[in-house]
């Protein structure tokens, strides 16, 4: 870091400022961008919602206050239960089942054999197929005359399933769909394995550990901060399922999969009810925050860090 | 699991490493498979897309899909918008989100640490929460139907994410650099511009690829900005694709298949920083 002692002074213009006041000017100037960004397309907006939300507003007559009726109607909208209802069953099923998947092809891929690079990489390709890309191949996959999984599920002899068209089976569809895109979250996983010393295994291994043992008491402690990192991620991208819903079912059968952002843009853009609009988005914001809190709280200080940080 | 090394029960050990080998391959066939389906049905002809039980090879071969595809709509037209959005946004965060990084991670002044605590607690805040405020500022502003809401704003630091990863990177670059640098002479920007910035190339390659990626897989911002076909991007045109009852599996497939090449060209080519980058907001996170 730069202090007075290597930080010469300067030399040819007398300046007006001292060292201290300089270097903040200086560092300022850096971070405009950011405050600006932060102001613009932050703050300004975080304000216009809340100002919003207290309005009833179709983007074509005059916008009308309407005092906290959009803020009631949050508490009495069945559609709104349903579509948190998906959020959840979505979030609560896919994050864990992704995550312990994830982990389990992480352990799968960590090994030293010849042609691993391939594994990886056909594990890790699904996570970059864009979601519209993606929406399309599994709306295929799932199709329940002509899909590739019912045509293998009944040459199995099973009966076809109505995969989009059922309202639970569409939510089985799309955390199939989710935990084939988990490589991101692999990589990491991989990542971390590769980053624990072997001195804890050799360790483990005099004591007469069996591979259970090591999992269970040497790597799972060790990647807890990667766990928990992965874990974050997942819940905030899980919240946001928005494109797949929005091109396979359009949030259907019966609102099974009409997930919170869905709803959202649909108020907004569909039904043109901004100040609801608005309202929900508090609501999406408030979860968020809740999320990320509880999931701090509860597993933050379990999470054990081997060394700080630099 | 990691340590096939240490084997002190050579039969349990063997057996391990044919069930690793088994499972490796399993499930490879499980996450290809799609792709291969995708890939097979594109270039299949109506006829045998509705067909049971469906078959893997194309028979007749009819790469003719693709080219109905992409003149059926525009595609052309869409893919040089999205090269032209996905552009814009590589040179805002390659150029802002560094030069705030540097700010943070090297220049050390008063409320700092209050503005980075400002962008640590906007990173998990992802920006679908402000899509409907922000649409309407962008209304006011008259920059709907047109690409400026999905380009301007990330000219204003690039992102929270961006700014942290490029910091942790600046920290690592030794100081002594600068000093020297310093004594020569070199104001604080000339030290941004003339050293780090040539330093953190890894890490700002790493950065663009994946700003890159999320300018072109992006939906949302595209369909609620994008109004008239012709500014359309590629996802946008591609969902419009699927929304057009009349169009047909086939041509629907190759389209998907289209835009997902371009995507794994990239990966191919740029593995190495593609890994990195994964890696690095894993484990600095």
């Amino acid at each position: 870091m730069i202090d007075a002692k290597t930080t010469p002074p300067a030399k040819t213009k007398a300046s007006r400022f001292s060292l201290a006041q300089r270097r903040t000017i200086v560092g300022y100037i850096f971070i405009t961008p950011f405050i600006l960004g932060f102001i613009f397309w932050f703050l300004t907006p975080a304000l216009v919602a809340a100002n919003l939300t207290f309005q009833k507003w179709n983007l074509i007559s005059a916008p009308r206050y309407v005092g906290f009726q959009n803020i009631e109607r949050l508490f009495n909208d069945p559609i709104l239960l349903q579509s948190l209802k998906s959020t959840f069953i979505y979030t609560f099923a896919s994050v864990p089942i992704g995550l312990i998947f994830a982990f389990f092809l992480a352990l799968l891929i960590n090994t030293q054999i010849p042609g691993i690079a391939i594994f990886r990489t056909i594990y890790f390709l699904p996570s970059i197929v864009p979601a519209v890309a993606g929406a399309l191949l599994w709306a295929w996959i799932f199709n329940t005359e002509f899909g590739l999984l019912n045509a293998a599920i009944r040459a199995l002899g099973g009966a076809k399933i109505a995969w989009l068209q059922e309202p639970s089976w569409a939510m089985v569809a799309f955390i199939i769909m989710s935990t084939w895109g988990v490589g991101g979250a692999m990589i990491i996983f991989l990542a971390g394995l590769q980053g624990i010393p072997d001195v804890y295994y050799e360790a483990a291994d005099l004591d007469g550990a069996g591979r259970w043992h090591k999992l269970w008491n040497v790597t799972i402690p060790l990647m807890s901060p990667v766990i928990f990192f992965n874990l974050i991620i997942g819940f905030i991208n899980s919240f946001q399922v928005f494109v797949q819903a929005l091109l396979m079912t359009n949030g259907g059968p019966q609102n099974s999969t009409l997930f919170l952002v869905l709803y959202i843009y649909r108020t907004a853009f569909q039904s043109t009810n901004m100040g609801y609009a608005a309202a929900l988005s508090w609501l999406l914001f408030f979860f968020l925050m809740i999320f990320s809190f509880i999931v701090f709280k509860v597993l933050g200080n379990r999470v054990y860090y081997e060394a700080p940080g630099n | 699991m990691a340590l096939s090394k240490v084997s002190r029960k050579p039969g349990s050990e063997k057996a391990w490493h044919w069930l690793t080998i088994f499972l490796l391959f399993f499930f490879a066939a499980i996450m290809f498979i799609p792709f291969l389906w995708l890939l097979t049905s594109s270039f299949k002809t109506q006829n045998q897309i509705f067909q049971y039980p469906p078959s893997w090879i194309p028979n007749p071969f009819q790469p003719g899909n693709y080219v109905r595809a992409l003149t059926y709509k525009p595609f052309a037209l869409y893919f040089r918008n999205s090269m032209i959005i996905a552009t814009l946004n590589v040179i805002a965060v390659v150029f802002t989100a560094s030069f705030c990084a540097y700010g943070f991670a090297r220049v050390r002044f008063k409320g700092r640490e209050f503005w980075f605590g400002v962008v640590m607690a906007t990173l998990f805040l992802p920006y679908t929460i402000l899509i409907v405020p922000n649409f309407l500022i962008f209304t006011r502003l008259g920059w709907v139907n047109t690409f400026l809401p999905l380009t301007v704003p990330l000219f204003f630091g690039g992102g929270a994410f961006n700014i942290f990863l490029l910091r942790q990177f600046f920290r690592t670059i030794p100081e002594e650099l600068a000093d020297a640098a310093r004594i020569d002479g070199c104001t604080e920007f000339g030290i941004y511009w003339r050293i780090f910035l040539p330093l953190a190339k890894p890490a700002l390659i790493t950065v663009g690829i994946f700003t890159f990626l999320a300018a072109w897989n992006d939906l949302l911002g595209p369909i609620i900005y994008l109004r008239s076909p012709d500014k359309f991007t590629v996802a946008a045109g591609l969902a419009s694709f699927r929304s057009q009852t009349d169009i047909s599996w086939d041509l629907q497939l190759a389209a998907a298949t289209a835009m997902t090449v371009p995507v794994i060209l990239l990966f191919f080519f740029t593995q190495r920083y593609f890994i990195k980058g994964i890696v690095m907001s894993g484990l600095k996170g």
